[in-house]
């Protein structure tokens, strides 16, 4: 197990290596100048190219490439072109709302589709399994926005009960600290509770047609412990996948979501960084983002040797 | 007095003064909340011409002099100041008690230091120091400027009032090279920008600076007394309109600067809020062709487009609301001192005679790349007006379809269009920083110094040159105009159109301030 996990470590490397090279590849392959776009839209060329040079835009790209791999190697992501912060010092100033998005939704989708997913399959063609699918279709068909700005009508415009927009940190009170959660988590949760159902769903409802499970029935086992203790453990590697793959769509939710109410997270600092061509802060955010995956997957690999222990590393 | 009262004393004075200071009310802190109108994240309003940033520097920095209502020249910083009989020694004296807001007093070094940078990187500057011999200190609060030459326009380069603003800031800040960005905050106006809580793309934060000395005029638009009556200003930006009129209609937030015209009856409808026009002049949207390459380096092709173009259709599409818009040939802008219609006989559409101008020009059907930003709803909207007026006209447009930054880049290509150069595009203006030939970066005729689309008309430059030296309002006038009527008769310019953008504000608030910049000083917050 050891040596698998070290093997693993190990083998990000080069996927690390290979997504550096890209961003900054298809970065510096991109059209669009940051320089321009601070020099303003009235500036003369001239003032133009003197940001450029200012700024290193106008050195060769290996030679950019090496300045920022020898940043990189004393763990140093760079500074934005733009503000003149520290890449690690934005990310930091965005890393709790964003954190506490995907965490607040992750516990809302799971405790919810979980459940939701395992009656379904356990009432399978019932109206009961129809009403849940009806719920999941429509909360994976339902796009973030739309969901999202529907919320702030309902509850914060007609009924006053929530805030609009913002986020609180939760040093600053729990209480707004949650008023200010409730509707992103609603709105980016629901998608994804609607998908972690449906493949609970499905993997319950394969389990279930098992013979162990009719034995199980056969000895007179009670329903609910069939189903927690062999239907939905059996089940559970699928759907610990799609919880993973999940979290990387959740990130990218996130941008919408953190959009639609103006959190001030790691979404949004992405999507600016790209408009504004900010390249060190889109490289820093790219690599982070990277490796984020990797580990999830790493850990979703993890986890089956400990919810099926014939799986061996 | 009994001793019994006598020891009761001491105590009840004590309880007294306990009850008196509960009673005492704690003024809870005012906050303004402002959505601006896009994100901030330049701070130096020197280095960059964007106007946010430039909305930041008047929150941050005081000037020395400032545009009042009706767009003359008033002190600021300066107390007094006098011109000596040659014209040549401008002496300028500061008021007294200015601060920085690390509490050193403003001095004569800070301002020429000042004028320093900011006459490299901004044009009416460098054509100011064009025309400076030198700066001196005479003393702590005493400066001189002294010219070459007779220049008749160095109030108003002091006073610009947009991009770049002549702010004033410390010495040791006004030192950093002009071609990088400044680290050091420190400012010497009515706010002070809260680096702490600086969130880029996000958020920003001012508080009063309580040793600001405002002046003891009303302020009147840029100009008079800078009262500050809120405790901090913060800009919050939310990306989204949507999400900006509902968080206004809840009244999470104060002011919104720019709502989209089309989420205006969302707001007009709360009677909470207020929806107005604050901004006297407004702005105006400009097309602008490629001199360099064909066709519109023929001048009868650039001819046609006056023919075709109709202002009444651009403001129908970027604006809509006829009450927000006029139909405006002026290029100095329409309400302002230099508006004149001298020149803009041209401007009706005649399919006919641009038909026949587009044939004696050559053009026989080639590729009129147009750049279409789609990220810019302005330029975007007059993009698929133009494309679609062109092409009634028998042009062959392409439009193509990319984002602002990338916009930014294309422009500056003078290759052909099948190698990535372009014929047409379009910008847009705010009013202040056209109602002046200086200022008005579009009618420069410079050639290859002149903005995108290399506008080439030594006659225009001539004017403009006349126009700086002359110091008599009239004559300013007749070189406003003929300058105008030279520019329509080489070609150089298309207006597609004046309007307004109305901002929000909840009636909370009084005192807002009419200005074509956003501005937070003289409003209370009930």
């Amino acid at each position: 197990m050891r040596n698998y996990v070290i093997q693993r470590i190990l083998a990000t490397i080069p996927v690390m290596g290979v997504v550096v090279l890209f961003v900054f590849l298809l970065l510096r392959l991109a059209p669009g100048d940051p320089a321009a776009l601070i020099a303003g839209d009235y500036a003369a060329p001239e003032d133009i190219a003197k940001i450029r040079v200012a700024l290193g835009l106008d050195k060769p790209m290996h030679v950019q490439l090496g300045i920022w791999l020898a940043h990189l190697a004393r763990a140093d992501l760079g500074t934005s072109i733009y503000s003149k912060l520290p890449v690690t010092h934005l990310m930091a100033q965005r890393l709790e709302p964003t954190l506490a998005l995907t965490l607040t939704t992750l516990v809302f989708a799971v405790s919810l589709a979980v459940p939701l997913g395992v009656l379904a399959a356990w009432k399978a063609g019932t109206w009961v399994d129809r009403a849940v699918m009806i719920l999941t279709v429509a909360g994976f068909s339902l796009p973030v926005f739309w969901l999202g700005f529907l919320f702030i009508y309902g509850f914060s415009i007609k009924l006053a009960i929530l805030p609009v927009q913002g986020f609180v940190s939760i040093t600053e009170g729990v209480v707004p600290f949650l008023q200010h959660m409730v509707l992103p988590t609603l709105t980016l949760g629901t998608v994804y509770m609607a998908l972690i159902a449906r493949m609970t769903r499905a993997s319950v409802l394969e389990v279930l047609s098992q013979d162990y499970i009719r034995t199980a029935h056969a000895k007179g086992v009670a329903r609910l412990w069939v189903l927690w203790r062999h239907a939905l453990k059996n089940a559970a590697v699928p759907i610990v996948t799609i919880i993973g793959i999940g979290v990387a769509l959740l990130i990218g939710g996130v941008v919408v979501t953190e959009s639609v109410f103006a959190i001030p997270g790691l979404g949004r600092l992405t999507v600016d960084a790209i408009l504004h061509r900010d390249y060190p802060v889109i490289q820093g955010i790219i690599l982070v983002f990277s490796a984020v995956y990797v580990l999830i997957n790493l850990l979703v690999d993890l986890s089956y040797t400990v919810l099926n222990p014939r799986i061996r590393y | 007095m009994p001793s019994s009262l006598r020891r009761l004393l001491p105590t009840g004075l004590m309880m007294a003064l306990l009850a008196g200071a509960w009673a005492v009310p704690v003024r809870a802190e005012t906050t303004l909340k402002v959505i601006p109108q896009a994100s901030l994240r330049v701070l130096d309003p020197i280095w960059t011409t964007a106007y946010l940033t430039r909305n930041h520097g008047y929150l941050v920095y005081d000037t020395l002099f400032a545009l009042d209502a009706s767009f003359k020249v008033q002190p600021q910083m300066v107390d007094t100041w006098t011109v000596s009989d040659n014209g040549l020694t401008y002496t300028f004296t500061l008021r007294p008690g200015l601060k920085f807001h690390d509490g050193a007093l403003v001095t004569s070094r800070d301002v020429i230091a000042s004028i320093k940078r900011w006459g490299v990187r901004d044009q009416f500057g460098q054509k100011l120091m064009s025309y400076t011999q030198s700066m001196d200190a005479v003393s702590e609060a005493t400066f001189t400027i002294t010219l070459k030459e007779p220049f008749a326009l160095v109030l108003d380069a002091l006073a610009k009032p947009s991009s770049n603003v002549l702010f004033i800031m410390p010495e040791r800040v006004a030192n950093t090279d002009p071609q990088k960005q400044i680290e050091d905050y420190t400012g010497s106006g009515p706010f002070v920008f809260v680096k702490e809580e600086f969130n880029p793309g996000s958020k920003s934060v001012y508080r009063k600076f309580a040793d600001y000395v405002p002046r003891s005029e009303p302020a009147s638009l840029l100009a008079g007394g800078k009262q500050v009556y809120v405790d901090r200003v913060e800009w919050i930006y939310i990306p989204d309109a949507n999400t900006g009129v509902a968080a206004m209609n809840a009244g999470e937030m104060d002011y919104y600067e720019n709502p989209p015209i089309d989420l205006l009856p969302l707001m007009k409808s709360n009677p909470k809020i207020k929806v107005e026009v604050t901004d006297p002049i407004g702005a105006q949207v400009v097309l602008r062709p490629n001199h360099l390459l064909p066709p519109f380096n023929h001048p009868k092709v650039r001819e046609a487009l006056y023919y075709i173009l109709s202002q009444e259709d651009y403001m129908r599409a970027i604006v809509g609301d006829p009450s927000l818009y006029k139909v405006c040939p002026a290029m100095f802008i329409c309400g302002a001192p230099l508006e004149t219609k001298a020149g803009a006989e041209a401007l009706k559409v005649d399919l006919d005679k641009a038909k026949q101008l587009l044939k004696e020009g050559g053009y026989t059907g080639e590729r009129i790349v147009l750049l279409d930003p789609t990220d810019q709803f302005i330029p975007h909207n007059a993009a698929l007006v133009t494309a679609n007026l062109l092409r009634k006209a028998g042009m062959n447009v392409e439009v193509q379809a990319m984002d602002w930054s990338t916009m930014l880049t294309r422009r500056a290509k003078k290759d052909p269009v099948d190698q990535g150069g372009w014929n047409l595009l379009h910008t847009w203006a705010t009013g202040v920083d056209l109602i002046s030939p200086m200022t008005h970066a579009l009618v420069a005729a410079n050639c290859d110094k002149a903005w995108f689309g290399w506008y080439c008309d030594p006659k225009v430059e001539e004017l403009r040159e006349q126009w700086a030296r002359s110091t008599d309002a009239a004559r300013q006038k007749q070189l406003g105009e003929a300058i105008q009527r030279q520019v329509y008769a080489t070609a150089g310019y298309y207006p597609l159109g004046q309007f307004v953008l109305p901002m929000a504000y909840n009636e909370r608030l009084s005192g807002v301030i009419v200005s074509p910049v956003a501005i937070f000083w003289n409003i209370q917050k009930k």
